[in-house]
């Protein structure tokens, strides 16, 4: 046996894509400093996004949201041993370099954040460190991955503690998927001008009935039995951001839909780990929002 | 032939793809019921520290050293190596593992997700085969027992990245992300 000295290349798709897969079956946690990142990793969670404020204080506050202190984003990563992820404002390039720059494991161009470029996201093509995107609808998530996205998440309504839009954007996804699966060929041309996608992904979709990359579920998720539900509905992991620490027991309720993830088909755990938990965050009625964060993004 | 894959997080999947491939019975283990009666098991990519939470919550733990202890056929990859090797480090202080192969690794030993990589590597018995690296644990000592299958030199030396000792494998890398299901052969034919 030798060991060869062949090349070695970073930052290839399958590698970028490859740490969404190793993500799959887990829960992604958004935390404010290493004390909420430790309780996380405690937890079990697979990875955590680091952020100043969680988006309920983001709305509450108002003013312009942009990329966390590097600061905060290195005590975090000197913290856990889980990836850490982080956001940059959409179209931002400046922001993700920094981020790159920081070695942060995953970049979430976030809608979260006040958008910088209301026509363009980010190239990911040329970094090195891969991107999540959110998506709400078909067309959104292959134009993402057209431009280099290497895990999809579907957005919900982040910070409100309401499901609804977040089973809205996955049922639709997936059923904007069953259309072009169920396609003839001469359909597809259409199809793709319809959902202002690349027609090569359209093609692929069509002919594999998934996305080329994983498809995640964030925004609005607060209880285990949301994250049995999205699960259900076909999400392969779950982002929650203040649903875990806007919770009456954080500890708890990260535990608890931690596990309901893992087992989302067995209602009889899902059941167990809903017991006795506390209440969750208060949550807001999505019809009284002044601010629609899934409207940013092109 | 029944090979359990361990479904409590990671890329289970394409585990369960191999190995139906291969024409081998893909059962996934959640519970410890779910152990009963397999010849082999794979424990897959993922979060070791996610899936040693889980191994707990879910009463795997106990029950799948016993299983180990009794010479179950298992290959664990990336995430997986971690759990079955003797000695962690940069891991979590309270980090635990099943000690049933004797290596001692590094987690994230090439470093956070910017490093991780792609190379060719090659194989004892089986020749060249794709080398995905995904903030891969590095083998930094093995036990005497211990078989070097495959080594790859990061610039710095060579490092095992495929190992065996016994019934027991571990791969730093991710075979299960390629399309070549030459490493889960080796492995089912070893059962």
């Amino acid at each position: 046996m030798s060991a060869l000295h062949g090349e070695s290349t970073v930052g290839s798709a399958l590698v970028k894509r490859g740490l969404a897969d190793m993500l799959r079956g887990g829960v992604i946690m958004d935390v404010v400093n290493p004390e909420q990142a430790k309780i996380a990793e405690d937890a079990g969670a697979v990875a955590v996004m680091a952020l100043e404020r969680v988006p309920s204080d983001i709305r509450r506050d108002g003013g312009v949201a942009r990329m966390s202190d590097p600061q905060m984003i290195k005590d975090i990563q000197a913290t856990v041993t889980i990836p850490v992820m982080a956001k940059a404002r959409i179209g931002h390039f400046a922001e993700a370099q920094i981020l790159q720059a920081l070695d942060v494991d995953y970049i979430d161009e976030s809608e979260v954040l006040t958008p910088a470029d209301e026509e363009n996201h980010i190239d990911k093509w040329g970094f090195t460190v891969p991107f999540v995107c959110g998506a709400t609808n078909l067309g959104e998530a292959l134009r993402r991955i057209g431009e280099g996205a290497c895990l999809i998440r579907s957005k919900g309504e982040a910070g409100t503690g309401n499901v609804v839009e977040a089973v809205r954007h996955l049922r639709t996804i997936n059923a904007q998927m069953r259309r072009l699966a169920s396609a003839d060929a001469a359909e597809l041309f259409a199809l793709a001008k319809d959902l202002q996608a690349p027609l090569p992904l359209v093609l692929e979709v069509a002919e594999t009935g998934h996305l080329p990359v994983p498809l995640f579920c964030a925004g609005g998720i607060s209880t285990p039995a949301d994250a049995s539900l999205v699960l259900q509905l076909g999400a392969e992991a779950v982002f929650v951001g203040s649903g875990i620490f806007k919770s009456e027991d954080p500890v708890r309720m990260a535990n608890a839909i931690v596990e309901a993830t893992t087992h989302f088909a067995d209602a009889a755990v899902v059941a167990k780990v809903s017991t006795g938990l506390g209440s969750a965050m208060r949550g807001a009625e999505t019809a009284t929002l002044e601010t629609r964060l899934a409207e940013r993004g092109w | 032939m029944r090979v359990g894959v361990l479904a409590l997080q990671g890329d289970v999947r394409e585990h369960v793809s191999m190995l139906a491939s291969l024409g081998v019975a893909a059962p996934l283990v959640q519970q410890p019921g779910q152990l009963d009666g397999l010849d082999g098991l794979i424990m897959p990519g993922g979060e070791s520290t996610a899936i040693a939470h889980l191994l707990e919550t879910s009463g795997l733990r106990e029950p799948l050293a016993e299983r180990l202890a009794q010479g179950l056929a298992v290959l664990g990859t990336c995430a997986g190596l971690i759990l079955l090797s003797t000695t962690v480090t940069d891991g979590r202080s309270d980090q635990w593992s099943y000690a049933a192969l004797d290596v001692a690794v590094r987690r994230n030993g090439y470093g956070r997700q910017r490093a991780s990589f792609e190379t060719e590597l090659d194989v004892v018995g089986v020749g060249r085969v794709p080398g995905v690296f995904i903030r891969a644990p590095r083998v930094e000592s093995t036990g005497q027992n211990v078989q070097v299958l495959a080594e790859h030199d990061h610039g710095d030396g060579p490092c095992p990245v495929l190992v065996r000792q016994g019934a027991v494998w571990g791969a730093s890398f991710h075979p299960e992300l390629t399309g070549d299901s030459r490493i889960h052969r080796l492995f089912v034919d070893s059962i």
